[in-house]
């Protein structure tokens, strides 16, 4: 299977501190992989220097085989991101920021038109389209920064904390929504919950200080580490006592 | 282009769907024109006569406009909103204009709400209203420029202390709109003169009686002061954008 993502010794310093240390990473076409680490671990700055937000002091990384160095125009075209944070238009509505993000692709309005629907009967958008963003509930509101970060076809989508701070039923219908994006374009998510990350993913990668410690599927990180719950696995991995 | 105008079409919105934007920008300099119109009415100030005190209103209004953009820049900054867009094929000339541009109309609006009030109150109405109006549009540059200057460089907290309450305050008490500034000492008047609140405040008032010879000065140290402005702003921003 091809590669989406080639990440080639990618390392970024924030004044005295090293956020990511030489990263050297290969994600599949297609593929679910997870980023997981305690605060501070450089998920997010991977994820900032892979969307050509943040430039990386060393390395580089190929993005379907364009540079986010020499490239960012092309890459940009490729991706899809959903940030951490919310990140909506809060005084529009959930159909003007769908618009918005059409707008700003340059797609025509019959194209728009055409992408908003099917995002909205994606995402089950129909009740409240015509609602302001800022009225929305913590779950819809991510509901609708996905599908911001869909509305473009992207190939490679960047899921930054999609569940952060929801309720568990809204959790888990975020996470059905995530699941029937699986295999159609390749998916990187970062994410605080071990669970999340075992239930979603098909590889996970497991980050500290900067540095990926650990690469498998989560039954192979189990197996690593010698533990049979996962977030044993994690624990066992992030302190060094993996064998 | 169409990148653009989808962004900027988004900026207004934002703004005029802030509740806070009617309140402020508008409703606020019309209650001070009516408040001062009412004081002049009952007793005579010379400062408060309506062609007077007008054209230092629709200055001291531009101040709201200020706030409104660099609150929304600010925000957008923090709540990853232009993080998003960031990685969206919109290039940063585009975020700039798509910030800049949609508030010269609602500045120019905001103009024009204003002289209607007065011409109610009992402004006659001459051509020199339009010129007036249209001139305001180089203090509106400088307003904006400021604006997008504090969003780029501040968290919301901070820009609602800097330009909700230091810059409103100094377009209001420096620019010579309510008393003559001279009244303050050589040193402030001087501090005052040197700022462009004053100048801006004394280019519409010559523009409204005609006087277009001795707006001329006023003009070029407003539009001095307003390139220098934009420079810094988009020097800022474009800073900040680096810096993500």
């Amino acid at each position: 299977m091809k590669n989406a993502i080639e990440i080639k010794e990618l390392t970024k310093d924030y004044k005295d501190i090293r956020a990511v240390d030489h990263l050297n990473l290969e994600i599949q076409d297609g593929e679910l992989f997870a980023l997981l680490g305690v605060n501070g671990a450089g998920k997010t700055t991977t994820i900032k220097m892979l969307c050509c937000i943040t430039k990386p002091d060393e390395g580089d990384a190929f993005l379907k085989g364009n540079s986010i160095c020499t490239d960012s125009e092309k890459v940009k075209a490729i991706i899809g991101v959903s940030p951490q944070e919310t990140a909506v238009a809060k005084n529009l509505s959930v159909t003007e920021n769908l618009q918005l993000i059409c707008g700003v692709h340059g797609f025509d309005k019959q194209t728009t038109q055409e992408k908003i629907s099917q995002m909205i009967e994606q995402f089950n958008l129909q009740s409240v389209k015509n609602k302001k963003a800022s009225k929305l509930s913590g779950g819809w509101q991510r509901r609708l920064s996905i599908a911001m970060a869909l509305i473009s076809n992207p190939e490679i989508l960047f899921l930054d904390e999609p569940t952060l701070g929801l309720d568990v039923i809204a959790r888990s219908e975020l996470w059905d929504q995530i699941r029937t994006l699986k295999g159609k374009m390749t998916i990187i998510l970062t994410t605080h919950y071990m669970e999340e990350a075992e239930e979603l993913s098909d590889r996970i990668g497991i980050m500290r200080d900067g540095h990926l410690l650990a690469v498998g599927t989560a039954d192979a990180l189990k197996k690593m580490a010698g533990k049979e719950k996962f977030e044993e696995a994690f624990i066992a991995i992030v302190k060094g006592g993996a064998k | 282009m169409r990148r653009m105008l989808t962004f900027a079409n988004r900026t207004m919105k934002e703004i005029l769907r802030d509740p806070l934007t009617i309140a402020f920008g508008l409703g606020f300099p019309l209650i001070i024109l009516l408040l001062l119109s009412l004081i002049q009415a009952n007793i005579p100030v010379q400062m408060f006569e309506i062609q007077h005190l007008t054209p230092g209103i629709t200055v001291f209004g531009l101040s709201f406009m200020t706030l409104f953009s660099a609150q929304l820049i600010s925000h957008d900054r923090e709540s990853s909103f232009l993080t998003r867009l960031y990685t969206t094929p919109l290039k940063a000339h585009e975020f700039i204009l798509g910030y800049l541009l949609p508030i010269l109309p609602l500045c120019i609006v905001q103009s024009i709400i204003c002289y209607i009030v007065a011409m109610i109150l009992g402004l006659p109405f001459s051509i020199n209203i339009v010129w007036a109006i249209l001139m305001n549009l180089v203090p509106s540059l400088l307003f904006i420029a400021i604006g997008l200057l504090c969003g780029s460089a501040m968290n919301q907290k901070q820009v609602g202390g800097i330009c909700g309450a230091l810059l409103t305050n100094l377009s209001a008490w420096l620019s010579g709109i309510w008393f003559d500034i001279s009244m303050l000492g050589k040193a402030i008047g001087g501090f005052a003169n040197a700022l462009p609140f004053i100048h801006a405040v004394e280019l519409e008032r010559a523009v409204l009686v005609g006087n277009f010879s001795s707006a001329l000065s006023h003009l070029l140290w407003v539009a001095a002061y307003a390139v220098v402005m934009l420079v810094v702003a988009v020097f800022m921003f474009l800073k900040q954008m680096n810096k993500q």
